[in-house]
């Protein structure tokens, strides 16, 4: 199955929404540092858990670019 | 909106921290230093468990005098980097001593351990390399690859399994790849399985880099560190630590094999943009690598004194980290519990470190004590006892 930023976004959000601390409202415009409430580590660690799922690495520099669930989802599917 | 606004949400939960907490727990002054284990802390004599003085020689003779005679034959600074007028004879020669300890060929002396990471891992790691980070190594080592320019890839802490999946993920994209773990973790005091990480660097090919700050001076016979006691130091390329912690003083190093190291003199940064160490903390470090090399019953009283202490806790039902290190953490549920806790333990005469998220893993907060050679049986068992009543004190569940 050939993944695309949507579909990758709806992986992202089911993932968020298996930690019951996520605002159960989230879309990909939402904002993963002031919409989420996640400091620099649970970033880390959220991002770490979606590489596991769909088999990529994302290399922490491109994270300075991402602020939504959308522009991370952006960046996966440039690294796969 | 001014500039200090985005520091807000970090002032808020300072705010709420100092509203459940008597003693600000990064405030904490020491007074006055009564021994290597003692020191007066508002204005009453505690038991010191929070320092990283793993050997006690902070306080040793031997280093007091040596430092005090190289400020008397040199002064008191350098006043300038190592590339410039900032390397004196005392320089090369703890150079020369650290890199003959280790068995290696050269070393490098940095002005602090932060340096010693942030250049080693900055400099080596270029544009079209990899980093690959333990997910719990220090802010020195995520500092100095934020500086590196190098595509960063962090695995799951202690898991060498992880790192291997990592690593052939990237399949055959060129680019040099620079494995960077720790001996001893600063937060819980676990310890690295090694072995499973030389294998991986061996398999694929990648540079081995360890930061032994937590580890020189307690583990391997001659208290090298972790690839001492593994029997792996030939398979290490690169091993960096610190003076500010079993040697007492201040200050970092990086010892390698490599034949280009004196290279890198030339191009890190965090080497060459500082001034040097002044002559008598290195006199004074030389004096206590000194008292390391010929002393490795303090590395065994060390041992004794922690495990004493962790199986104490054990025992009594708290939840500890999974090893026996210098560093012995006990791990609580939320801020105000561990914030009561701590407080509770400074009032009683001990003082041990809050390490709050996001600085611990698995954004739990933490009790860190660190346990000294110079600490007597009995101030173990009194921090033991310290501990107990505090937890009773405060409601934390003891699992018994």
């Amino acid at each position: 199955m050939t993944e695309t930023i949507e579909s990758v976004s709806q992986i992202i959000i089911e993932t968020l929404l298996e930690n019951p601390k996520v605002p159960r409202n989230i879309t990909p415009e939402s904002k993963i540092i002031e919409d989420l409430e996640f400091d620099s580590l649970a970033v880390m660690n959220f991002v770490m858990e979606i590489e596991d799922k769909l088999d990529v690495s994302v290399p922490l520099d491109r994270l300075t670019d991402v602020r939504t669930i959308h522009d991370l989802a952006e960046a996966i599917i440039s690294l796969k | 909106m001014d500039i200090f606004t985005k520091f807000q949400p970090l002032h808020n939960a300072f705010e709420q921290l100092m509203s459940i907490s008597k003693h600000n727990p990064f405030g904490t002054t020491i007074e006055k230093m009564i021994s290597p284990t003692i020191g007066v802390i508002n204005g009453r004599q505690t038991l010191l468990f929070g320092t990283n003085n793993y050997l006690g020689l902070s306080q040793s003779d031997a280093a007091r005098h040596a430092a005090a005679e190289a400020a008397m034959q040199y002064g008191v600074g350098t006043t300038g980097s190592r590339i410039a007028n900032g390397t004196y004879s005392l320089h090369q020669e703890l150079e020369q001593d650290l890199a003959k300890f280790f068995n290696r060929r050269s070393c490098m002396v940095f002005s602090t351990g932060y340096q010693a990471t942030l250049g080693m891992v900055s400099t080596l790691a270029g544009k079209d390399d990899y980093l690959f980070l333990d997910a719990d190594c220090h802010a020195s080592i995520y500092d100095g690859s934020r500086m590196s320019q190098a595509q960063i890839i962090r695995f799951r802490h202690n898991d060498a399994d992880d790192l291997r999946k990592r690593l052939r993920r990237l399949g055959d994209i060129p680019g040099n790849k620079l494995i960077v773990v720790e001996g001893v973790y600063s937060m819980f005091g676990d310890i690295i399985p090694l072995k499973e990480f030389v294998e991986v660097k061996k398999e694929e090919n990648a540079c081995l880099m360890i930061d032994e700050a937590h580890s020189f001076g307690i583990f391997g016979e001659h208290g090298r560190g972790i690839a001492e006691r593994d029997q792996v130091e030939a398979d290490i390329d690169f091993t960096v630590g610190t003076f500010s912690k079993s040697l007492g003083t201040v200050g970092g190093y990086c010892v390698s094999d490599h034949p280009q190291m004196d290279l890198l003199r030339l191009c890190t940064r965090p080497y060459m943009f500082t001034a040097s160490l002044p002559p008598e903390v290195i006199a004074a470090t030389k004096a206590n690598l000194e008292i390391i090399k010929n002393h490795p019953e303090l590395i065994h009283k060390l041992m004794d004194n922690a495990s004493r202490f962790y199986h104490a806790l054990q025992n009594a039902g708290f939840l500890t980290g999974p090893d026996i290190s210098s560093v012995i953490s006990v791990i609580l549920e939320d801020l105000p519990q561990a914030s009561q806790f701590w407080n509770r333990v400074l009032e009683l005469g001990a003082y041990i470190n809050l390490s709050l998220p996001p600085a611990t893993p698995d954004n739990r907060p933490l009790l860190r004590a660190s346990i000294a050679a110079a600490h007597t049986t009995e101030q173990i068992d009194q921090l033991v006892q310290i501990y107990i009543q505090a937890a009773q004190d405060v409601g934390v569940a003891l699992k018994i």
